[in-house]
């Protein structure tokens, strides 16, 4: 048994859901040798120290400066080969579902993505649906496991022991796949707090009314140094922009706290605030999905109460 | 230029999910259907790129009978016909799915010649499989981009921007190509009565592949257990403000 694991690295550091992906590859095959591959356009950028693997196998090509989804498949396919690799696995990233799609593709094999628990003795894995509303138990019918790990759906650890062995090769790679890549980056507007690593978000959904109706959202998310989000409602109808959307397609946020305003809480919303540590409902509609799953509610119109917040705030500043 | 783009009807869940009574799909009898949002960017596109630079946009399901409705959905707003991968309702792993789409693709493009730009969503909003396009993709041996917010189409080329945590990566690719786009690639419009009456009128070629047997197997679906939360309730209207004030200062985000 041989699980490869295809790791995303930031600067020579093995990225978080790829470390979670190594940890869940490694408690595959009851003891199963788990190689790693990174692809790097020099081969001083090895992942350095403790990796949950056995062997990292760094692919050099100078098509690795910039990402080059399919060149990577390529590099995983022909190592995964050699090694005669029974799982081959990946971060469930955007670019970790992409790189594993073009490997299925490639070797024309199903691929489970987001598994959150996998059996791999009878190929069963348990998947995430609906942006994690919803759980799917499923059978893999192939020769080679192919999936990728729903990012915090286990606890990356450090290996034990020595740290791995590190080997490099160069990857043969197709013309289309050298077509197939980054050619420029656009680096994001600054300025704001980024909603997606905000301490603090404060939303507005069909509540809000309006457009001007996120005025006082607006001024509550200022005293705080919040980032202001929305509900894909709010977009739908024009009043914010798809940049602000908080749910399964928009942004995934993480705050330590949420205050969603007039958000009823559809199961389109909750899958983007899953990651939020506590979540403050402010809604008319003691009924509304949201409070069960908020730790705290205010009963109320949002354009009551959450004037009255900011008002509290600036009074117990000057007092 | 031709476009194709590939929709998926999908319930509108709302607050919570309720499954059938075999644990194998969701219980739907009191849910309205849509299109998986990120396709829906994706026919606005299309149409949106045939009103700039001519030509005609075709809008492809693989679902059972009742997904028309999502295929006159994409014609009201301006796409010029359909075709219909008719199933019995069964769920088709992605495979079987890429399979039946460019089985619709081979023959459209046998009759028509071939299309410029095919157009997926990201992943479904249901399945969320992410791989249809790319396998589609693959099987065509055209360059595919994915999870798109932004595109131009020039000179047989299209820019694609894909949206990263520290702005924007583009690639550049020659047409014919395969891409996946995100919702946020463009706001929607809402249809209009005349463009669904129009609808109604415009072509959908039916098909009915045998479904094989699925290699990603669901056997069964389960809602996670929630975490059990009860939210406390500080108040009701204005008069919860101080409260709220003394809640933000316990946890650290008030100084």
């Amino acid at each position: 048994m041989t699980a490869l694991v295809y790791l995303e690295q930031t600067d020579g550091a093995v990225d978080e859901p790829s470390l979670q992906a190594a940890t869940m590859a490694s408690s595959l095959g009851g003891g199963a040798e788990v190689h790693a591959v990174v692809a790097a356009d020099t081969a001083a950028l090895a992942p350095a120290g403790q990796l949950p693997v056995d062997a990292v196998q760094v692919a050099v090509h100078e098509a690795f400066g910039s990402y080059a989804p399919l060149a990577v498949a390529e590099a995983v396919v022909e190592l995964a080969g050699r090694l005669g690799a029974t799982c081959v696995v990946g971060p469930g990233t955007e670019r970790g579902n992409e790189v594993l799609a073009h490997v299925a593709a490639l070797l024309d094999l199903p691929l489970a993505a987001n598994c959150v628990a996998v059996a791999d003795a009878d190929a069963r894995v348990t998947r995430v649906r609906w942006g994690g509303s919803l759980l799917e138990e499923a059978r893999v019918d192939a020769p080679t496991l192919l999936l990728t790990v729903q990012p915090h759906a286990v606890a990356a650890e450090p290996g034990a022991g020595d740290p791995p062995s590190v080997e490099t090769f160069t990857p043969t790679l197709s013309e289309a796949a050298l077509a197939l890549r980054v050619v420029e980056r656009v680096a994001a507007a600054t300025g704001g707090v980024s909603l997606a690593d905000a301490r603090v978000v404060v939303s507005g959904g069909r509540g809000a009314g309006s457009e001007e109706g996120f005025a006082p959202i607006e001024e509550l998310a200022e005293l705080l140094e919040a980032a202001v989000g929305c509900s894909r409602a709010v977009t739908m109808a024009g009043w914010r922009p798809h940049t602000d959307q908080v749910g399964q397609t928009g942004t995934k946020i993480a705050p330590e706290i949420y205050i969603a305003c007039g958000i009823s809480g559809a199961t389109q919303h909750m899958a983007g605030c899953k990651g939020a540590k506590r979540i403050l409902a402010i809604n008319a509609d003691r009924e509304a999905p949201i409070l069960q799953s908020a730790d705290y509610a205010v009963i109320g119109d949002l354009h009551e109460v959450v004037p009255a917040i900011s008002a509290a705030i600036r009074a117990a500043r000057s007092g | 230029m031709r476009v194709l783009v590939c929709v998926k009807r999908v319930p509108m869940t709302g607050g919570t999910i309720v499954l059938t009574d075999d644990d194998r799909a969701i219980e739907t009898r009191h849910l309205g259907f849509t299109i998986s949002p990120h396709e829906e960017c994706g026919v606005e596109e299309a149409v949106r790129l045939v009103e700039a630079n001519g030509g005609e946009s075709v809008v492809l399901t693989l679902g059972p009978t009742e997904a028309e409705e999502q295929l006159r959905d994409a014609m009201a707003i301006g796409a010029d016909r359909a075709t219909h991968v008719v199933t019995d309702g069964q769920e088709w792993d992605p495979q079987a799915t890429a399979s039946a789409i460019l089985e619709a693709i081979r023959d459209d493009e046998a009759a028509n010649g071939p299309f410029d730009l095919v157009v997926f969503g990201n992943e479904s909003a249901d399945a969320g499989n992410f791989q249809v396009g790319i396998r589609v993709a693959h099987a065509l041996e055209r360059p595919v981009a994915t999870g798109l917010k932004a595109l131009t189409v020039d000179g047989g080329m299209a820019r694609c921007e894909q949206e990263t945590a520290g702005g924007r990566d583009v690639y550049v690719l020659q047409l014919p190509a395969v891409v996946t786009v995100k919702e946020g690639l463009n706001l929607p419009r809402y249809p209009s009565v005349p463009g669904r009456l129009r609808a109604q009128r415009k072509p959908v070629e039916t098909r009915t592949p045998e479904r094989p047997a699925p290699r990603l197997a669901m056997a069964r679906l389960v809602v996670p257990e929630g975490e059990g939360k009860q939210a406390e309730v500080l108040g009701e209207g204005a008069a919860a403000a101080p409260r709220v004030v003394e809640v933000l200062r316990e946890i650290g985000v008030l100084a």
